[in-house]
């Protein structure tokens, strides 16, 4: 035994032991104490909190989306239906090496780097651990087939199916019927957010646009027990979506085929009414774009080159493009002027290819005007100069009347105004008057304004539809209806709440309507009389033509041609050529179809816009003609 | 000494019966019956928190029976004979930290295993210096005079410092502060002075802020996230948002067996490891979570009174130690799963699914049974 041990002392070492050992099972019963304070405030005192917590967390209300209304042509076609689609979605956080499970992938179905770059920007945003983020949108059936048969050995890869839109038409209704687009967050915003807590789609234009409320349908509901990935465990209640209305338009199928088989790759416009119900027929503006596109996802290259075209795709000529409408608007400038008294039917002037203000310099030319002064219609009444299309005549009749009587007639056919009963986002074109003059160019009207409003050119503007809704109310003799879309539903559509039906044109008398019809069958049918005796269309749609059609051309100056020059479309760039306009409708005696018809830059009334206006014509009534 | 003997000799003691024969064969009768029922509550929630998985539930029964069997063979060594080996064990411990920082394996970022040769499974030196390490401060203490000199105490805190060093440079920050408890429990049992416990405690206080410097940016973001889980609700808060929440609706008497929806639909993560107390909370409500503390602190207390009523210095500091140790890991689990520590990589003792701490903390209570049940010194 060392000394050192002498010096320990067993007794007390043992005292200051249990000394030290009933401190700490003091300390350990207070620490102890403390986590049963703990339990205690979290399983009684705030048990409910946490209970709710816990059933938030298990329990989730999922909203349902309603399937989409169709849309049906007045034939029963589908315009516009819906269709399954499948995504290759990835759960990140299953994925142990993700850019080799995106090379395997890449073996199984297309995966371009583009599909990349966007996985990897949703990835990007802020999610719930383990929601899937789509990789591919669109997968083939083939491709879902090759993925179904990989799936165990791809962990982490899931396919989700949805119901999209889908336009079986393609581009051919994109204008007429629309497009849906993603709802985006400022959607979410404006409208109901319950209501669309799971649409991911909403109308963008046209008819889906203007139905959107109806096509939509209620949203429906699942109460779902899910795990902490967010997969379903089980269904505990439902209460399935509403599907959206059904609608029927006034649209042929068959003759918007036929209006845009006519129009070739031109661009224009076509607008086709039933004249006695305003029912929209068909309603083209060339070119168009795949509105399918939008739906599944459109690539930026795409975007970019539908958006910067100089042909403008997305652009609705129909509604949206407003030009001047050339000698189509001298039937309402004869019209005006019967009306007024300023002129009859038996009223001849000379026209002598050029007309001059009293007291002015300027000429103002007819179309058949040449630089030695040779040209001219000779003598011409209200009738010829309809069939010739005199412009002398007319920029004669125009100085006759106050420009704001012409405005105020012309105004009861709807130029200057929006119509339409439920077609969005019409443009109402422009009727000048004084006062739109001085509060928009702060300038009297002076007397060669009228002269150019004589023959539809100057500050008029029209839309093709509007033009159409000329159309229509001369074949109505003067009843105007406002153009449609909507044929049928089967319950009535909150939206569809048409204004009160339009006052008919006061002050053409019925024989003057008559006359007026005729001269626009002169147009057309007039022909074998000789140079410069042929209505002007005549040559080129006029013969052998089974049914009466009453039209009138027009031609559009882009730019303004100089005193003294000729125009000369070689010299004009494509762009700056005059525009083409056709307003026709037939059986003359009792239109069952009324139409205009646009070619942007195309030339010559007649010889460009006429043809198409015959094409879309024949194909309504020949085969109605030949059930006879 | 003899005290002891007179003690043992009582008729009380001799008796016949179970708990006699079991002390024959050196196993405490109320220590092993608290061990039971932890261990059997605890195979009961494991077979719930696995969802019924039979593959893990039989792999935690073999690592519960290795346990239990070091808990008897470590009871069958006289204490004598532990302090005798306990510089070799030291040593040798602390060398195998030393490779494991040399050569050891990687796992989940910090290397804390050693490879064994001949497909023997892999060691975990650390978990050997969590008993290790008391008995090395017991053993240099039981021959010098208690409360230990100034001299005595710094030598007792390098034997502590430099294998808690090496685990925390593993990255093992939890073990390291555990293994360093265990050493100054010793310490503290051995009677050092209040005043200096007070020095020290203020010499901490003041190094606060230095150490938290010295921690890695996870460590710091576990401990701000114990102050406001959901400043991060989907990353470093998920853990405890989803485990109060699991404690919390189970209320009193719990949501039943089988039936915690946190634990089921894998919103509660490391349900059977770690997390396990919160899956009690949720499925056995109050009643469950108290039931699990009450035996702990049984054998708590029984293990203070069997340091106690040892008879040898060397006894009572390594099984007084081994005892607060214990009720540390128990202690730091449930207070972690709760939101009131920060997230450490604790299991809960005798529940938590995982061996090695299992074999570590049966292997303590057989040395305090050895201490308890070997006649003499």
């Amino acid at each position: 035994m060392s000394p050192r041990i002498a010096i320990k002392d067993d007794a007390r070492e043992r005292r200051v032991f249990a000394a030290r050992a009933a401190t700490a099972f003091l300390v350990v019963l207070m620490l102890v104490g403390g986590l049963v304070l703990r339990l205690i405030q979290l399983q009684v005192w705030e048990h409910e909190t946490y209970q709710t917590r816990s059933e938030q967390n298990r329990i989730q209300v999922q909203p349902l989306a309603p399937p989409r209304g169709l849309i049906y042509d007045r034939n029963g076609e589908l315009l516009a239906s819906n269709r399954p689609i499948s995504t290759l979605t990835v759960v990140q956080e299953r994925v142990r090496d993700l850019p080799g499970l995106i090379d395997e992938l890449a073996g199984l179905v297309e995966i371009t780097p583009e599909d990349v770059e966007r996985f990897n920007e949703r990835r990007e945003r802020r999610r719930r651990p383990f929601e899937p983020v789509a990789l591919k949108l669109n997968l083939s059936e083939e491709e879902v087939a090759r993925l179904a048969v990989n799936r165990h050995r791809l962990p982490g890869v899931e396919i989700a199916t949805e119901l999209v839109r889908h336009y079986p038409l393609d581009a051919l209704m994109a204008h007429a019927v629309g497009s849906v687009r993603r709802v985006t967050e400022d959607d979410l915003r404006r409208l109901d957010g319950v209501r669309y807590s799971a649409t991911r789609f909403i109308g963008r234009h046209g008819v889906e646009r203007y139905y959107e409320q109806s096509l939509h349908g209620d949203v429906g509901y699942q109460k779902v027990e899910t795990d902490a990935h967010g997969r379903i465990r089980q269904v505990l209640d439902i209460n399935p979506p509403v599907a959206g209305q059904n609608i029927t338009v006034h649209l042929d199928s068959r003759l918007q085929i036929a209006a845009a088989a006519a129009l070739g790759d031109r661009r224009g416009a076509v607008v086709a009414l039933d004249p006695r119900s305003g029912g929209i027929l068909a309603m083209v503006s060339q070119p168009a774009y795949d509105p399918n596109l939008f739906v599944t996802g459109i690539s930026d290259e795409q975007y970019r080159s539908l958006v910067s075209s100089r042909d403008t795709p997305l652009f609705n000529r129909a509604i949206n493009g407003q030009y001047a409408p050339g000698s189509t608007f001298k039937p309402i400038v004869g019209l005006a002027g019967l009306s007024l008294g300023v002129v009859g039917w038996d009223e001849e002037i000379v026209d002598q290819g050029w007309f001059r203000l009293p007291g002015q310099d300027r000429i103002y030319r007819d179309w058949s005007w040449t630089p030695d002064n040779s040209g001219g219609q000779g003598r011409v009444d209200l009738h010829r100069a309809i069939y010739r299309s005199s412009n002398v005549f007319f920029y004669d009749m125009a100085t006759r009347m106050d420009i704001d009587d012409l405005s105020g007639f012309a105004a009861q056919f709807g130029l200057g105004q929006r119509l339409a009963v439920d077609v969005p986002e019409t443009s109402p074109g422009l009727l000048p008057d004084r006062d739109w003059k001085r509060s928009a160019r702060n300038l009297p009207w002076y007397p060669g304004d009228s002269v150019n409003i004589g023959i539809g050119q100057g500050d008029l503007l029209v839309t093709p539809l509007q033009l159409a809704t000329v159309a229509a109310t001369i074949a109505n003799r003067g009843r105007i209806v406002r153009p449609r879309m909507l044929l049928a539903s089967d319950r009535p559509l909150a939206e569809f709440d048409p204004p009160p039906p339009l006052p008919p044109v006061q002050g053409p008398s019925p024989d003057d309507w008559e006359r007026m019809v005729d001269a626009m069958e002169a147009v057309v049918h007039r022909g074998n009389q000789g140079y410069g005796q042929n209505g002007t269309a005549w040559y080129y749609i006029g013969q052998e033509i089974p049914y009466r059609m009453a039209g009138k051309s027009g031609t559009a100056q882009v730019v303004e041609i100089q005193q003294g020059e000729q125009y000369d479309e070689e010299e004009l760039g494509e762009y700056e050529r005059k525009h083409a306009w056709f307003i026709a409708f037939a059986p003359a005696d009792d239109p069952v179809i009324a139409l205009a018809v646009l070619v942007e830059n195309g030339g010559g009334g007649s010889a460009v816009a006429a043809p198409v206006a015959r094409e879309v014509l024949d194909a309504y009534l020949l085969p109605q003609l030949a059930a006879r | 000494m003899s005290n002891q003997d007179f003690v043992r000799s009582l008729p009380q003691y001799s008796a016949t019966g179970a708990p006699a024969r079991l002390r024959q064969i050196h196993l405490d009768p109320i220590m092993l019956l608290a061990i039971a029922a932890v261990i059997g509550l605890g195979l009961v929630v494991l077979y719930s928190a696995a969802d019924r998985n039979m593959t893990l539930f039989g792999n935690q029964i073999v690592r519960l029976g290795i346990a239990t069997a070091a808990m008897i063979v470590a009871a069958q060594i006289r204490p004598r004979f532990y302090m005798r080996w306990t510089p070799v064990f030291y040593v040798g411990g602390l060398i195998m930290l030393l490779l494991v920082l040399a050569v050891g394996v990687t796992v989940k970022g910090s290397q804390r295993w050693l490879e064994l040769p001949g497909g023997l499974p892999r060691f975990q030196p650390s978990e050997l210096m969590k008993v290790a390490v008391p008995m090395m401060v017991a053993w240099y203490f039981h021959d010098r005079p208690l409360p230990p000199r100034f001299s005595d105490l710094c030598v007792a805190l390098l034997i502590i410092a430099v294998p808690a060093g090496c685990i925390i440079l593993q990255p093992d920050l939890g073990t390291g502060i555990l293994v360093a408890f265990a050493g100054v429990a010793v310490v503290l049992l051995s009677g050092l002075y209040w005043k200096w416990v007070a020095m020290a405690g203020v010499a901490l206080a003041m190094a606060a802020p230095g150490l938290w410097y010295l921690l890695q940016d996870y460590q710091r973001q576990r401990i701000l996230t114990l102050f406001d889980p959901n400043s991060d609700p989907l990353g470093a808060g998920w853990n405890i948002i989803q485990s109060t929440t699991a404690i919390g609706s189970g209320g009193v008497y719990g949501k039943g067996l089988f039936q915690g929806t946190q634990s089921h639909l894998d919103f509660l993560p490391e349900s059977h490891t770690d997390f396990i107390i919160a899956v009690i909370g949720e499925e056995l409500g109050l009643v469950g979570v108290l039931t699990v503390l009450s035996l702990y602190l049984v054998l708590v207390a029984r293990g203070l009174y069997i340091a106690t009523q040892a008879s040898h210095t060397f006894e009572r500091l390594v099984a007084g130690a081994l005892t607060l140790t214990f009720f540390v890991y128990a202690f730091v689990n449930v207070a972690m799963v709760c939101g009131l520590l920060p997230v450490v990589g604790v299991p809960l003792p005798l529940v938590s699914y995982g061996g090695t701490s299992a074999i570590t903390l049966m292997a303590s209570f057989g040395i305090i049974m050895s201490v308890r049940t070997h006649r003499g010194w």
